[in-house]
């Protein structure tokens, strides 16, 4: 028994002189993986125009429900999106957000992606009901980590 | 009067840094654990983490003290005390450094040279237990009344063996005093001389403390807490010092008894004497890392048909060996 402890005693005693693990996550941090699944994104074109033509499939797919959409008709001479409409509201509630990504599988234009953010902690309920103008990024081409998501072929790469 | 400040001082000094020590036990233990687990620990509060003990006791004072409806309230309040006070005590007759000379006047650096200081120092870890059985059952509550009753168990089949390892030491050097066992080692340390005692002592002082292996009082997995799951606040933080102190008591005594006590070359004696202390303390937190938890059976058979003949044959031993060979 005293032998088994010593070894036991010389296990540990090594653990001791290893590299250590933690990361000293507010001084440090880390890359996320792509495929991460953190804070939603609503995606655009090339050319600007939003990617989301308002269908609600990610709204159906969402198994907690928390994805509100309501489309209106693209004005032919400005339109906001490519396809006939547009979401003119859209809402995550990502309070009830589980954050399985059956949204970002089930758009057809791989509008709605969840992003590498996790930071967004805030200190009222409230504040948590994104907006489309939240959720709506300026440009695609700022985001890389976003792009990795999708291959020539529009198809998310890590499903 | 100067006397009486002289007296004063020492307590104040030798139980003020029993305390701070106990406080910063607790930082050490977490930093060693880290170390051993391949993690960090405490590193936030003050530069590496040192303040923490103290973020810790404060976050601990302003916490709420919950009695739970069915105890015994009086018992219950007063236990941690009845814990703490034993630990405390116990630490004064161990001498911790050589003596200094202070205003004019010779002073040793223990707080009382009782020429029975080590039956004094048995009698106060047995008083101890008493504190974790009567909190125990004061909190009327299962969990810990079965760990205040594993502690008395444990306790008394322990403390046998542990007795009976310092003994040979005890007959080595031919006085019960503390001192003079230091002042018998001047030479070479009896673990030299008492290999076997040195073993049993540290396996009985483990069991005697409730440190793992043999902590069955506190076995977080099957008691929550054990005694102490139904406290809260300072009621439960004077038993995690108490619990450090008498560690702290036990590893002294260890470091008098084994390893020269104060003695050692080129540092002064009161830093030789922490080095060995701290040692001992670094192992108890060593072997908590590496070791799963004893079953209750095993620890009892352990103690009785192991520790308790071994002690026996290495008390005859050592008599054997002073009658004959001087
Ligand atoms: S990640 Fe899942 S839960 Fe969150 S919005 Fe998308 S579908 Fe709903
Ligand atoms: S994000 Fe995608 S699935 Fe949801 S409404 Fe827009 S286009 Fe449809």
């Amino acid at each position: 028994m005293l032998g088994e402890i010593c070894r036991g005693l010389w296990l540990t005693i090594k653990h001791s002189f290893k590299n250590r693990v933690t990361v000293q996550y507010p001084d440090v941090k880390e890359e996320m993986p792509v495929g991460y699944r953190g804070l939603h994104k609503l995606l655009r074109w090339e050319d600007g125009l939003e990617r989301c033509v308002g269908c609600k499939l990610c709204s159906a797919a969402c198994p907690v429900d928390c994805i509100y959409v309501e489309s209106e008709e693209n004005d032919p001479e400005a339109p906001t999106s490519k396809g006939e409409r547009y979401a003119s509201i859209y809402e995550i509630n990502e309070l009830r957000c589980i954050f399985c990504g059956y949204c970002e599988e089930a758009c057809p234009v791989g509008a709605v992606v969840l992003g590498n953010e996790y930071e967004f902690c805030q200190d009222d309920r409230g504040k948590f009901l994104y907006e489309k103008g939240d959720l709506l990024v300026e440009r695609t081409e700022d985001h890389p980590e976003l792009h990795a998501r999708y291959d020539e072929k529009n198809l998310l790469t890590y499903v | 009067m100067a006397n009486l400040l002289i007296i004063l001082g020492k307590v104040l000094v030798g139980f003020g840094g029993l305390l701070l020590l106990a406080a910063y036990m607790t930082w050490m233990e977490r930093r060693v654990f880290a170390l051993i687990q391949v993690r960090v620990g405490p590193n936030r509060v003050g530069p590496s983490g040192l303040l923490q003990p103290i973020a810790d006791g404060i976050k601990l004072m302003f916490k709420e003290t919950i009695i739970p409806a069915q105890a015994d309230k009086v018992i219950y309040l007063l236990a941690p005390a009845v814990t703490l006070i034993p630990a405390l005590a116990a630490f004064a007759v161990v001498p911790f450094g050589d003596s200094v000379t202070v205003l004019g006047q010779k002073v040793d650096l223990v707080l009382a040279d009782i020429n029975v200081g080590i039956l004094y120092i048995f009698a106060m870890a047995g008083i101890g237990v008493y504190g974790i059985v009567l909190g125990s059952w004061a909190s009327n509550s299962k969990y810990p009344l079965l760990g205040g009753l594993r502690s008395a168990a444990q306790l008394i089949s322990y403390e046998l063996s542990l007795g009976m390892s310092l003994l040979g030491v005890v007959m080595i050097s031919g006085t019960l005093s503390l001192k003079g066992i230091v002042e018998g080692q001047a030479g070479m340390p009896y673990i030299v001389l008492q290999p076997l005692g040195f073993l049993l002592f540290v396996i009985c002082m483990l069991a005697e403390t409730n440190r793992a292996p043999f902590d069955l009082p506190e076995a977080e997995s099957e008691l929550t807490g054990g005694f102490h799951t139904e406290y809260s606040s300072m009621h439960f933080a004077v038993y995690s010092i108490a619990e450090y102190c008498s560690m702290i008591t036990l590893s002294a005594v260890g470091a008098t008894f084994f390893l020269g006590g104060w003695r050692g070359p080129l540092l002064p004696p009161v830093v030789w004497f922490l080095i060995k202390v701290l040692a001992f303390m670094f192992f108890f937190m060593w072997l908590r890392a590496s070791t799963p938890r004893l079953r209750y059976d095993q620890l009892m058979g352990f103690g009785w048909k192991v520790l308790l003949p071994l002690s026996i044959l290495n008390v005859m031993l050592t008599a054997g060996a002073v009658v004959f060979l001087g």
